[in-house]
C-alpha cells in the first residue's frame, strides 16, 4: 500500500486552500497518520507560514525536482507533531520550474513513506494547477458560499472530471449561519445544488482561524474551536469514518446575548 | 595541493583551477561542485586555470560544453603548456586572465574578502526577489521575508533583514552579515546555517552575525577596532 495523494484546489484565490490543507494535514497527523503536506504554489508559497515552519526551510520542491538535494533533506518535520512533514515550494522561481510528469514521479517516490500526501494547489487553472492535480488520487475542491467562488469551483469540477480525477469532493469554507438565516449568504444546500458533487465538510466562519494562521498554529490543533472540530471531522471522513455532517450552529454574538438578556 | 578543483569568485567572474590528477576525475569533480550550486553559478563566466597540463582542443571543448549545460560560459584558459595556448587560441578563448595574475600552477590562494568587488542594491527586496553575487552585497532598504541574498562575501543590510541571507556562499567562513534590524528567517555563512528562536522578538540595535567556534553568533554591531 501507499499514501493517498489528496490535492486541495479551488480555482479562485483566497477561499482557504492553504488553511484547509494545513488543518487537514494536522488533523490527520493527530489521528496517528503519517502525513506530508506539499506546497506547489511556487513563487507564492504560504503553507510554510501557516504551519509555522517558515524559518526551517533549507531545500524545497524545486531543489528536489532539479536534483540539488535528496528528498529526505527537503522534508521538514513539524515542530509539534512528529508524524507531520512539509515539502515547501520555492519562492524565487515560478510555476514553470516543475511540470506535471515530475510531480507524478515525485509523489510516486513519496507514497511508500506516508499514509496521506496533501498537495496544496495554487489558484488558477494554469500550469500550477495542472502540477498539483496530476498526481492526485482524490481532489478536494474548496469554495466559500459566494457566487464568484462557486462559479470558479464549478469550472474546476469540470476540469477535474475531464482529467479523469473525479468525482471531486467539496469543502464549503467560511459559512456564516446567521447570514444564511437572513438569506444574505448562499446556504450549504444552495452550493451543493449548483455543484452537484459530494460534500465532505462545512467549516464555519471563525475568527480563531485568522489568529491561528497568523501565529503559524493551525486551528485544528485545538479541538474546542468550531472550525477546528469541523476540520477534525473531515479528517475522520477521509479515513473512511462515518461522521454525519452536522448543521452549523449559530454562535450567539455578544450583541445577540445582550439583546436576549434585555428582552428577558 | 590536496584539492582537485578550486572555484573562486572575482569581479571578473569565476576562476576555476584544475589541480593535479587524471583529467577525467578532475573534470567530473568540477562538474559535481558546480552542479551542487548550479543556481548560484548560473549566468556566470568562467576562466579556467590548468597549470602545466597540456590541453587539446577537444578537451577544452568538452569542458566548455559541461559549463554551458550548467548555464556558464568559458571565456578564458590560462596555462603554462604551449599546446594549451594553441588549443585555447584555436577556440578563440582569451589566454591571459589578468596581467597581474600570477602564473603559478594550481595554487589555491583565495581572493581575500578585502579585495572582493561589491554591489549596492538600492531598493527593498520583496518576497521572491533574489540577489546572487560572487562579491559583497550591500542593500540600502529592507529585505523582506521570502527574499534572499546569496553573496560570495559579506552582506550588509541598511534596513530590516527579514528574509534569508547567505554570506561567504563559496565557502568563506570569515564573511559576516550585518543589518540595522536583524530579524531573518534564516542566515547562512559558508557552510553554517542558523535560524532565530521561535518566540518573536525585536532587536533594539544593529547586529552582526559571524562564525565563531563552528557556529553562527549574532551580536550587537561593534565599532571595529
Amino acid at each position: 500500500m501507499g499514501a493517498t495523494v489528496v490535492t486541495v484546489t479551488s480555482g479562485k484565490g483566497g477561499v482557504g486552500k492553504t488553511t484547509v490543507t494545513a488543518n487537514l494535514a494536522v488533523a490527520l497527523a493527530l489521528l496517528g497518520q503519517r502525513v506530508l503536506a506539499v506546497d506547489t504554489d511556487i513563487g507564492l508559497r504560504n503553507l510554510d507560514v501557516v504551519l509555522g515552519l517558515e524559518n526551517r526551510i533549507v531545500y524545497d520542491l524545486v531543489d528536489v525536482v532539479e536534483g540539488r538535494c535528496r528528498m529526505r533533506q527537503a522534508l521538514i518535520r513539524d515542530k509539534r507533531l512528529s508524524e507531520l512533514f512539509l515539502l515547501p515550494a520555492a519562492q524565487t522561481r515560478d510555476k514553470s520550474a516543475v511540470n506535471p510528469e515530475q510531480m507524478v514521479k515525485l509523489c510516486a517516490q513519496l507514497r511508500p513513506e506516508f499514509d496521506f500526501v496533501f498537495v496544496d494547489s495554487p489558484a488558477g487553472i494554469e500550469q500550477g494547477y495542472r502540477n498539483a492535480v496530476a498526481p492526485a488520487d482524490k481532489v478536494l475542491i474548496v469554495t466559500t458560499p459566494e457566487v464568484s467562488a462557486v462559479r470558479d469551483a464549478d469550472r474546476i469540477v469540470g476540469l477535474v472530471e475531464s482529467e479523469g480525477k473525479g468525482p471531486a469532493k467539496l469543502i464549503i469554507n467560511r459559512l456564516n449561519p446567521a447570514m444564511v438565516r437572513r438569506e444574505e449568504m448562499l446556504s450549504t444546500v444552495d452550493v451543493v445544488e449548483i455543484l452537484a458533487i459530494d460534500l465532505i465538510g462545512v467549516i464555519p466562519e471563525d475568527p480563531a482561524v485568522i489568529v491561528s494562521t497568523n501565529r503559524g498554529n493551525p486551528v485544528s490543533l485545538d479541538g474546542r474551536s468550531p472550525s477546528g472540530q469541523a476540520f477534525r471531522n473531515i479528517a475522520g471522513r477521509l479515513m473512511g469514518q462515518d461522521i454525519p455532517i452536522m448543521p452549523i450552529k449559530e454562535s450567539a454574538s455578544m450583541l445577540d446575548r445582550l439583546s436576549r438578556f434585555f428582552r428577558g | 595541493m590536496t584539492e582537485l578543483v578550486t572555484i573562486k569568485g572575482t569581479s571578473e567572474g569565476l576562476i576555476i583551477t584544475l589541480g593535479a590528477g587524471p583529467l577525467e576525475t578532475v573534470v567530473s569533480e568540477m562538474e559535481e561542485r558546480l552542479a551542487s550550486r548550479a543556481s548560484f553559478f548560473r549566468g556566470g563566466r568562467v576562466a579556467l586555470r590548468v597549470g602545466d597540463r597540456s590541453m587539446s582542443v577537444e578537451q577544452l571543448q568538452e569542458i566548455g560544453v559541461i559549463l554551458e549545460r550548467l548555464g556558464m560560459t568559458l571565456w578564458a584558459v590560462n596555462g603554462d603548456h604551449p599546446a594549451t595556448h594553441v588549443a585555447a587560441r584555436e577556440l578563440e578563448l582569451e589566454v591571459d586572465l589578468h596581467p597581474s595574475m600570477p602564473h603559478t600552477t594550481a595554487t589555491s590562494e583565495s581572493i581575500s574578502l578585502e579585495e572582493m568587488a561589491g554591489i549596492v542594491v538600492h531598493r527593498t527586496l520583496r518576497s521572491g526577489q533574489a540577489v546572487h553575487y560572487p562579491g559583497h552585497v550591500t542593500v540600502i532598504g529592507d529585505v523582506n521575508s521570502g527574499a534572499e541574498i546569496v553573496a560570495g562575501g559579506d552582506i550588509i543590510v541598511w534596513g530590516r533583514l527579514r528574509g534569508n541571507a547567505h554570506a561567504g556562499a563559496m565557502g568563506d567562513e570569515q564573511a559576516v552579515i550585518c543589518a540595522l534590524q536583524m530579524q531573518p528567517n534564516q542566515i547562512r555563512i559558508g557552510s553554517h546555517i542558523a535560524r532565530p528562536p521561535d518566540r518573536s522578538w525585536r532587536p533594539k540595535a544593529p547586529e552582526e552575525a559571524s562564525v565563531q567556534d563552528e557556529g553562527i553568533v549574532v551580536e550587537r554591531w561593534k565599532k571595529s577596532e
